[in-house]
């Protein structure tokens, strides 16, 4: 399995978790604290199981998701 | 200047628009301006420009809409009811500051009415008519050669000012033939460049054209922009035409169709020995409040002619400002002042 | 490492007005990189009318109008008749598109002119606070069908992409989804081929996506999602609905 790592812009992030559910790995989750709209944003959760498929990025609505994976 | 043509006033209105560099024009059938859209189905064509026959009066202001968005010369036209219908896009074309012409050959109202000449539209094309504080400059000619000088200005204007303007012309004047000269278009050298148009964004930030200003102070700022705007075009572009007013104990007001009887009537009196004069606003926004002051100070009496139930007599009234009485004359519905009925008129008054 | 994903240069920074979850995001996205891979975002003019992506201006890196609601064709009929080498694309609702517009998305499609539209029907009128769209379906409740759509009452939904693919000025016109990334990516092949249809002079293409309004239908993001898929991918069915180079 490659290797991948997702960055999340959390002050773009609106909580809507269809990046949760579309992670094939279960890598994200909700964050405990708030984002400064009052959002409880996406966050990974288990970082070291990525394996940077993109998928999350590609269900976010607010563009807050970059992907990127070992060559 | 070049040749003298006999044309009907529609048609004189095309040409003029042809000459004045109209990129795109779209039009919907309506009475009694049909002539202008059929001979612009032709020459537009032949000219290898844009014409569409819109699927309504709405979808054609919204071309224009378009057209004039990319930075084009482009025009619609329509008559009475149709022009109702366009209003919603002046509104937008006002708000997202685009020149375009719209040319209104009136008919009667209200709602579908008849298809002869009137006036009726005055308050709609002044006053703004879609929702919002805007103007439009509005051309009032009264002959066929009026017609064609104002649409050419018409262009012109829109675009120095960025607004839309209107030529408001009536269904005598549109169906009429006389003849008619068409002036070399005027340069537009002097005119600021449209670097707000929506050209696409190569080598330059991206353009936004938008009426639509959410939140903050952003829209109070753009309602104050178009405000020094109007304010300019009011301080540049009053158009009117004085007839024997210097010693008129009464003054006529008229404009369009309705000032050719006063023009008659004034003549015809003037044969008699009375002191009748005519102002004609060749432009209706802006108006001429300040003529009619100055004239308030020598015209014991003003008498306001119009093919409708009294609409500009209140600009009067604004100019006069109390100091003489104002009457008012015309009916609507497709009445269309004679020089006697005037003459007589004005008879009953002195 | 390899970028696999980061935002596409014909979107701004700027944060959108939408809810979370709200599918008009994806969508915008899917533009932008469709627009970034054709390399067209020096010629490309979009229109939003009257609706939640009104602002959609705000979002886009490149050549942009607002307009009266329903009129994007219209609009769009005078951009792209002035200026036929730029790449010219209506963004319109169901709202808008298919009730107050409907005789001007009608007759442009019907005209054939080479323009592209994408169409978001998520059943409901979102940024007026929920209202019946002409899209919205029989038994769903809205603001102004507080007892659900009744046929007899409001008349039925309506399949805007089935309509429009009769008339003969139509290239292309498919209905895809954005609920997951299968039907992602299978949405972004429709919108490129809608605007690489513009680019190759090939005629009217429209992309219709089925889209969630988590907010007015009461649903949080992903149980929207599976409202979408129970309630209107059966009525509204996926797929390319007429493809004049399959015809061919």
């Amino acid at each position: 399995m490659p290797k991948g790592k997702v960055v999340i812009d959390k002050e773009k992030c609106k909580g809507c978790e269809l990046c949760i559910a579309a992670c094939p790995k279960k890598v994200l989750g909700l964050s405990e604290d708030f984002n400064t709209k009052g959002y409880r944003y996406s966050t990974p959760l288990h970082p070291e199981d990525c394996i940077g498929c993109g998928f999350c990025a590609m269900m976010c609505p607010d563009v807050a998701i970059e992907v990127y994976r070992e060559e | 200047m070049g040749e003298k043509y006999l044309m009907k006033g529609n048609e004189a209105l095309g040409e003029a628009a042809i000459i004045a560099g109209c990129d795109a024009y779209f039009g919907y059938p309506i009475t009694p301006q049909n002539e202008l859209t059929a001979y612009m189905s032709k020459r537009m064509l032949e000219e290898g420009r844009v014409f569409v026959q819109s699927e309504s009066e709405v979808a054609a202001i919204n071309m224009v809409f378009g057209a004039a968005g990319a930075g084009k010369r482009a025009m619609t036209s329509s008559s009475s009811p149709g022009i109702s219908l366009k209003q919603e896009g002046i509104s937008y074309l006002a708000g997202a500051q685009l020149p375009a012409v719209i040319v209104n050959v009136m008919r009667g109202g209200p709602g579908l009415g008849n298809i002869s000449p009137a006036q009726g539209d005055y308050y709609q094309a002044t006053r703004g008519g879609g929702n919002g504080d805007y103007r439009l400059i509005v051309f009032a000619p009264n002959s066929v050669q009026e017609m064609a000088d104002d649409v050419m200005d018409a262009f012109y204007l829109a675009d120095k000012y960025r607004m839309p303007s209107m030529v408001m012309a009536d269904g005598m004047l549109g169906q009429m033939m006389e003849p008619v000269q068409f002036k070399d278009p005027k340069s537009k050298k002097d005119l600021p460049a449209k670097d707000w148009a929506l050209t696409g964004a190569k080598g330059r930030p991206r353009n936004i054209v938008r009426s639509l200003m959410l939140g903050g102070t952003g829209l109070y700022e753009h309602n104050e922009v178009l405000r020094k705007v109007y304010a300019e075009v009011e301080a540049n572009e009053i158009r009117y035409e004085e007839l024997e007013t210097a010693d008129a104990d009464l003054t006529l007001v008229a404009y369009g169709s309705a000032s050719r009887a006063c023009i008659g009537a004034v003549r015809y009196l003037r044969a008699a020995g009375k002191k009748v004069g005519l102002i004609r606003p060749r432009v209706i926004w802006p108006y001429p409040y300040k003529a009619l002051e100055k004239q308030a100070e020598k015209s014991k009496k003003f008498l306001v002619v119009e093919m409708n139930l009294g609409q500009m007599v209140d600009d009067v009234r604004i100019g006069v400002a109390g100091k003489a009485p104002v009457e008012f004359f015309g009916y609507a519905g497709g009445w269309i002042p004679t020089v006697k009925e005037v003459v007589d008129r004005v008879n009953q008054m002195l | 490492m390899k970028t696999v994903y980061k935002k596409p240069e014909s979107m701004t920074s700027a944060t959108t007005i939408y809810c979370p979850g709200c599918h008009h995001g994806i969508a915008h996205r899917l533009i932008a990189e469709v627009i970034d891979e054709l390399g067209i975002a020096d010629r490309a003019i979009g229109i939003a009318p009257v609706g939640c992506a009104a602002l959609a201006y705000d979002y886009f890196n490149i050549d942009f109008s607002e307009t009266p609601h329903g009129r994007a064709p219209a609009v769009a009929t005078g951009l792209k008749l002035t200026q036929p080498d730029r790449v010219v694309f209506t963004y319109q609702g169901d709202g808008d598109l298919a009730s107050i517009g409907a005789a001007e998305i009608l007759h442009l499609a019907n005209r054939g002119f080479n323009i592209t539209t994408i169409f978001i029907n998520n059943a409901i009128y979102g940024m007026t606070g929920g209202q019946m769209a002409p899209t919205t379906l029989e038994g769903q409740k809205t603001t102004t069908t507080p007892f659900g759509r009744d046929l007899q009452i409001h008349g039925h939904p309506m399949k805007v992409s089935e309509i429009l693919s009769q008339t003969a000025g139509v290239a292309y016109i498919a209905r895809g989804a954005v609920y997951d990334p299968k039907h992602v990516m299978e949405t972004k092949k429709m919108i490129k081929k809608a605007f690489q249809n513009q680019i190759d002079g090939k005629g009217f293409s429209m992309v219709e996506i089925l889209s969630t309004c988590p907010t007015n239908w009461g649903l949080s993001p992903l149980d929207a999602v599976e409202w979408l898929k129970k309630n209107m991918e059966p009525f509204y069915p996926l797929g390319v609905k007429k493809d004049i180079d399959q015809e061919q």
